[in-house]
């Protein structure tokens, strides 16, 4: 299922500095479908994104009632709330609905901490106060750059669960994500990039092979942390 | 609209209530030509000016995402003075009066073209600043320069003294001039409040939300330009209020920039008011000769408030 408001890269070339950075992307986001983007250092998974999100010269810009993005390195230059962070996601909308933004922080699990100032809170808390600005837009489309860094195993666990969960509500979910077995277990779909190529795409239970010839490892079973559900 | 909100606009009204019954030689109600000759236009740049330098400081540090910025920065206040400067240098205004806010006006009008040039399509923080800070030493060398070249010991001394900033000997003519691009740019500036939101967690995160980030500073260019502009224009270089006024306030109405706009504008009214009184009220009551000038005297009050602040912040 695809639509108007999601629009995709079709063969999107980027060049930075000099630097092809992307060649010949195509990527569709589909609604129902949780997407993870894996790859090396340096693949290009972060472009993909941006250009995506109509931030890289060249890209159209998504409308931002219905597209939200999490950059890589979010930071607040203020030591606002994170209720206050949460509601800069109504911005696209010009209201201050406090429905979307109560949802969005019970979402992400940290709605006792509404009132505690960014700075004061732990990088997993303050990560996951982006990621309910993100919600509180209520986007058909999402797209996340690391969604998960520095959450703790447990949290990591949880936002992907969140993740996946959002996606089969309907909405198009595209992330980059480092761990590549958590992507394998909660993603719908992994696109593997590699020196600015779309590699792969395969359903996620069929990906970890591939994934493990695109970094230069194998794939093996080894000791593993589990959600007790 | 808050409690402070409605609390800073009601000290305003007695605060402009009061300047209107403090003159130059007397405290007390003043004849009808006083009143509107002397004392209502300086009133009235008062407010206006203080209102847009508040204004300007909260807009320039949320669009730059630094408690450091002021109006000032942005270049636009040292082009207003030497533009200025220019009219007093080459005579225009002895010959014909409003020559020297005209010349203002005019730099800062010149500054903007250059802060917007040098930024041209993709205007992003980082280059603002250096334009402003490029256009800031330009200003300020040729500024020196003519002042070294000053025609003689007297007029160097009006120069310098013009530089210092002030309200006094201002008429209803200075009102008229500055009135329009103060109440123009403050317009422009107040309706930033959203773009400056977005700005808070970066120019991408902006641009995600809808607010691309060039067009918000192209529009904080703009604003200051005409209303920090025009108060440099008519009062010279009055400095700290755009500075102070945003810290004064974040412990009342909090950090996100779009709830420190409104208050800074009646805040820094408030402020420059009060300050002006002082002006006033000095020489009846302390044996000194002359009034400290107003940008001296918000200096002076200043520093030690940006102190008291840096003190606090440590976490």
């Amino acid at each position: 299922m695809t639509d108007a408001v999601l629009t995709g890269l079709d063969r999107f070339n980027l060049v930075l500095g000099g630097v092809q950075v992307l060649h010949d992307v195509t990527l569709r986001p589909e609604r129902g479908v949780f997407l993870a983007l894996c790859g090396p250092n340096g693949a290009g998974k972060s472009s993909i994104l941006r250009a995506l999100a109509g931030l890289v010269p060249g890209s159209t810009p998504p409308d931002p009632r219905h597209a939200a993005y999490l950059a890589q390195n979010a930071r607040s230059a203020w030591p606002l709330t994170v209720g206050q962070i949460a509601a800069l996601g109504r911005i696209p909308h010009g209201d201050t609905a406090q429905g979307p933004i109560d949802g969005a922080l019970a979402l992400c699990g940290i709605e006792g901490l509404r009132d505690a100032r960014i700075d004061r809170i732990s990088g997993g808390e303050a990560r996951r106060a982006m990621l309910a600005r993100v919600f509180a837009t209520e986007p058909r489309m999402f797209l996340l750059d690391e969604p998960t860094a520095d959450l703790d195993p447990a949290a990591s666990h949880a936002i992907l669960r969140l993740l996946r969960e959002t996606a089969e509500h309907g909405a198009a979910v595209i992330a980059v994500l480092h761990a590549v077995e958590l992507a394998a277990a909660y993603a719908h779909r992994i696109v593997l990039v590699d020196r600015g190529r779309v590699a792969a795409s395969l359903p996620a239970p069929e990906a970890l092979d591939a994934a493990a010839a695109v970094f230069g490892m194998r794939a093996g079973l080894g000791p593993r942390l589990l959600p007790l559900s | 609209m808050t409690t402070v909100t409605v609390g800073l606009a009601c000290a305003l009204v007695c605060a402009a209530g009061a300047s209107l019954l403090i003159g130059d030689g007397f405290i007390g109600p003043a004849s009808a030509l006083i009143l509107t000759e002397i004392r209502l236009p300086r009133t009235l740049l008062a407010l206006l000016i203080g209102g847009a330098l508040g204004l300007c400081g909260a807009v320039a540090q949320g669009a730059l995402r630094n408690p450091l910025a002021d109006p000032g920065l942005l270049g636009i206040t040292g082009m207003a003075g030497l533009g200025a400067m220019i009219a007093f240098y080459w005579g225009f205004a002895s010959r014909f009066a409003p020559a020297l806010p005209l010349g203002g006006l005019g730099g800062a009008g010149l500054g903007l073209v250059c802060l917007l040039g040098a930024g041209g399509r993709s205007l992003s923080g980082p280059s603002l600043i250096l334009a402003g800070v490029a256009l800031s030493a330009l200003s300020g060398a040729l500024m020196a320069l003519a002042l070294t070249l000053a025609p003689n010991p007297f007029a160097l001394a009006e120069i310098t003294f013009w530089l210092l900033g002030g309200l006094e000997d201002r008429a209803l003519s200075h009102v008229a001039l500055a009135a329009p691009p103060i109440l123009l740019g403050v317009i422009l500036l107040l309706r930033l409040g959203p773009a400056l939101d977005a700005l808070a967690l970066g120019e991408d995160t902006a641009a995600s939300l809808g607010q691309p980030p060039a067009r918000t500073l192209r529009h904080v260019a703009i604003g200051c330009a005409l209303a920090a502009g025009a108060s440099a224009a008519v009062a010279g270089g009055i400095g700290f209020v755009g500075l102070v006024v945003p810290h004064l306030l974040r412990p009342w109405v909090g950090q996100r920039p779009s709830t420190l706009l409104a208050p800074s504008l009646l805040a820094g009214a408030l402020l420059l008011t009060l300050a002006d009184m002082l002006v006033r009220v000095i020489p009846l009551l302390l044996p000194v000769s002359a009034a400290p000038p107003l940008g001296v005297l918000t200096a002076l009050a200043g520093a030690p408030f940006l102190i008291a602040i840096a003190r606090r912040m440590t976490p």
